[in-house]
């Protein structure tokens, strides 16, 4: 059979895609629209939709001078990685077409469509429906068929009409370097044709292997493969049973199977599961889920499989379960750790736990304290989820701090010394021994509805009933507080 | 023969102990010393504040469990009790116990070997609580940066009852018995 190549080329990828994700209007009005990105300490054009280009804009311009030419000119920044995901996004979706899809530079794709044209009615219908979709997406693309991937590129990237000769089109189109493209055009020789006539030895030698190489890789006198992207590995497994399960046993049993599989899966890929689900499906076409959450990326199946035991205790069976799929919907890297005599800082047990303990209650709420760098009392530390952090030692005080942190409670008294006396949650207290102030100023670089008082002058407060409380005095808007206890 | 300090404290291990007044927390922190898990129901608005908790044991050691309801606090501290992984567990409780909840909790600390200490409001102890505790801070008129505290022992399954005032040491982190004033 003969070999076919598609190849596919967006010019204005980085563009389309900006305008496809939430700018629609401003393509349904053909209105001028420009990627910016910062070099050299100026704004370029990076890429540009067609209404930009009617206007005499181009890439590489300067962003000022463009605004000058067309002042309604909307703008957006560039992204480098979003333009490569959105690139495999369509590689993805090109698999339509034939399994064999590759990238082509970071705006092109290539198709190997051999064997698979009939499928849609033959080559030309194809094209057409490639070109319809791409359209209908609202990205620009164009595209054209031939027998080798160089000469599809050269159709694409320097044919007026995708169903031109190449040995008309220029010599450009053979994918050379500028420099040998230049001398080739120094030499008159302007088209393929052209080159075609002079012979190999020659030309080889004058220019050297690469113009000759690119040559028989356009006529096809010389192989060149597309490379298919990779499948994304795929972290699922299942277990079919001939005859419906409904003990607990039986279940874990299966699972373990499962999870014996899914995990040398994953030690394959250097990779721990972070989240799991297994799903139970009933002879009654009835499925039950059961997620498991786990505090740190794992892949020891040992240690997993008890942590499913709650979970597939409170799954109802039914008339019972025929078929399980083990799937891990979240992966993290996990590299193989050395283990030496200063590793283990945390026990695996207590991992294993907090598993346990989040899934009862959420995996969220077992948290832990980490340091944060500010004087502001409430905002000294932040509580995060323990399995999302590693436990910090740099914990620093300066001046004693309570035990317990309140909202601020207002008590009645006045000046700027604490009140001998004072009543505090319906507790009359004498005060015995004052120490501070100690002031700490709002941080005016964040909104703080609560330190909208402004200074606050901190006291702590031991009263002859026993209790040590924190207390403040706002100088500026003359209030005092109660919003600590110490032990 | 009366009870003396050193036979209730540090807290007998493997069981669950109660604690209330207005020194709880402190007494909470005072005992824990260790790696310890701290259970609290998160509608709770006042928190413990680790740089408070600093003088008494390593922020660092210290996990927060946030469950919804008492339910699920007695759950995750029943969890907690059974597996062993931490040596310590605290509870605050706000609403009593029956029996059969302080029996469960004090089964799991026995099954894990791991010590629990209930924070209660005044009188809402469970029958079958090892210990109880009622803790007061007291004024202390001699020194400044004091954390005197008036000690009480209410209930005690393994022997009589008992006071003493005590005091922290922030330095090496231990308790201090103050001994108590002769009669005259």
């Amino acid at each position: 059979m003969r070999k076919r190549v598609v190849s596919m080329w967006f010019p204005r990828l980085p563009s389309d895609r900006v305008l496809r994700a939430g700018l629609r209007h401003i393509a349904d009005d053909n209105r001028p629209f420009a990627l910016i990105h910062h070099e050299k300490n100026t704004d370029r054009i990076y890429c540009l939709n067609q209404a930009a280009e009617a206007q005499g804009l181009h890439r590489g311009m300067g962003f000022s001078d463009a605004r000058a030419y067309c002042p309604d000119l909307q703008s957006h920044p560039a992204n480098w990685v979003a333009d490569i995901k959105f690139l495999h996004t369509l590689a993805r979706w090109s698999k339509r077409y034939c399994p064999w899809v590759g990238l082509d530079g970071t705006d092109g794709l290539m198709l190997n469509i051999t064997g698979s044209a009939h499928l849609f009615g033959g080559e030309a219908q194809m094209l057409d429906d490639m070109r319809h979709r791409l359209a209908r997406a609202g990205v620009s693309g164009r595209i054209a068929a031939a027998d080798t991937r160089g000469a599809a590129w050269a159709l694409t990237h320097h044919a007026p009409a995708p169903t031109a000769d190449i040995t008309s089109l220029p010599v450009a189109a053979l994918r050379l370097d500028a420099k040998s493209d230049t001398a080739l055009q120094r030499l008159g020789l302007r088209t393929i044709r052209d080159l075609m006539a002079l012979p190999r030895a020659t030309l080889a030698r004058r220019f050297g292997p690469d113009v000759v190489l690119r040559l028989d890789q356009a006529m096809g006198a010389q192989d060149e493969a597309i490379t298919p992207l990779g499948e994304a590995p795929h972290y699922g497994v299942r277990l079919t049973l001939p005859d419906p399960i409904g003990l607990v046993e039986d279940v874990m049993m299966g699972a373990e199977r499962l999870l014996v599989r899914l995990c040398d899966k994953l030690k394959d890929q250097d990779m721990g599961a972070r989240q799991l689900q297994l799903t139970l499906r009933r002879v009654d076409q009835g499925a039950q889920m059961v997620e498991l959450r786990l505090a740190a990326p794992m892949r020891d199946a040992a240690r997993i499989l008890p942590l499913f035991a709650r979970g597939v205790d409170a799954v109802d069976a039914g008339y019972g379960i025929d078929q399980l799929r083990l799937e891990a919907t979240q992966v993290e890297r996990l590299m193989d750790a050395q283990i030496t005599s200063t590793t283990a800082s945390r026990p695996d047990g207590l991992e294993d736990l907090i598993t346990r303990l989040g899934n009862r209650i959420g995996l969220d709420n077992i948290q832990r304290f980490l340091p944060a760098d500010s004087h502001i009392p409430e905002r000294s530390f932040q509580s995060v989820p323990a399995a999302y952090s590693t436990a910090s030692e740099s914990w620093a005080s300066l001046r004693p701090r309570p035990l317990r942190l309140f909202a601020p409670e207002s008590i009645a008294a006045v000046g700027s010394r604490p009140p001998a006396q004072f009543r505090w949650r319906r507790m009359s207290l004498t005060t015995g021994r004052a120490i501070g102030p100690e002031r700490i100023a709002p941080e005016w670089w964040l909104p703080d509805d609560n330190w909208r008082s402004g200074l606050r002058d901190y006291w702590k407060v031991d009263t002859r009933e026993g209790r040590r409380l924190w207390l403040f005095y706002t100088p500026q808007n003359p209030g005092w507080f109660v919003q600590g206890e110490f032990a | 023969m009366r009870v003396t300090f050193q036979n209730v404290f540090p807290l007998r291990p493997a069981r669950v102990h109660e604690v209330c007044g207005a020194g709880a927390m402190g007494f909470a922190a005072m005992a824990a010393q260790r790696r310890c898990l701290w259970i609290r129901e998160s509608w709770l608005t006042d928190t413990a504040a680790p740089q408070g908790l600093m003088s008494f044991l390593n922020p660092a050691d210290l996990l927060l469990a946030h469950p919804k309801n008492q339910a699920d606090a007695l759950a995750v501290a029943e969890e907690a009790l059974k597996d062993g992984a931490l040596p310590f567990i605290v509870l605050e409780i706000t609403r009593p116990l029956n029996l059969r909840e302080g029996r469960r909790l004090q089964l799991a600390a026995k099954a894990g070997g791991t010590t629990g200490l209930c924070l209660i409001p005044e009188g809402m102890g469970s029958n079958a609580a090892e210990t109880r505790w009622k803790a007061a801070p007291l004024f202390d008129t001699q020194s400044e940066d004091s954390t005197l505290q008036r000690w009480k022992i209410i209930k005690n399954k393994s022997g009589t009852l008992g006071a003493w005032s005590v005091k922290w040491d922030a330095q090496t982190r231990r308790i201090n018995v103050v001994s108590e004033v002769a009669q005259r």
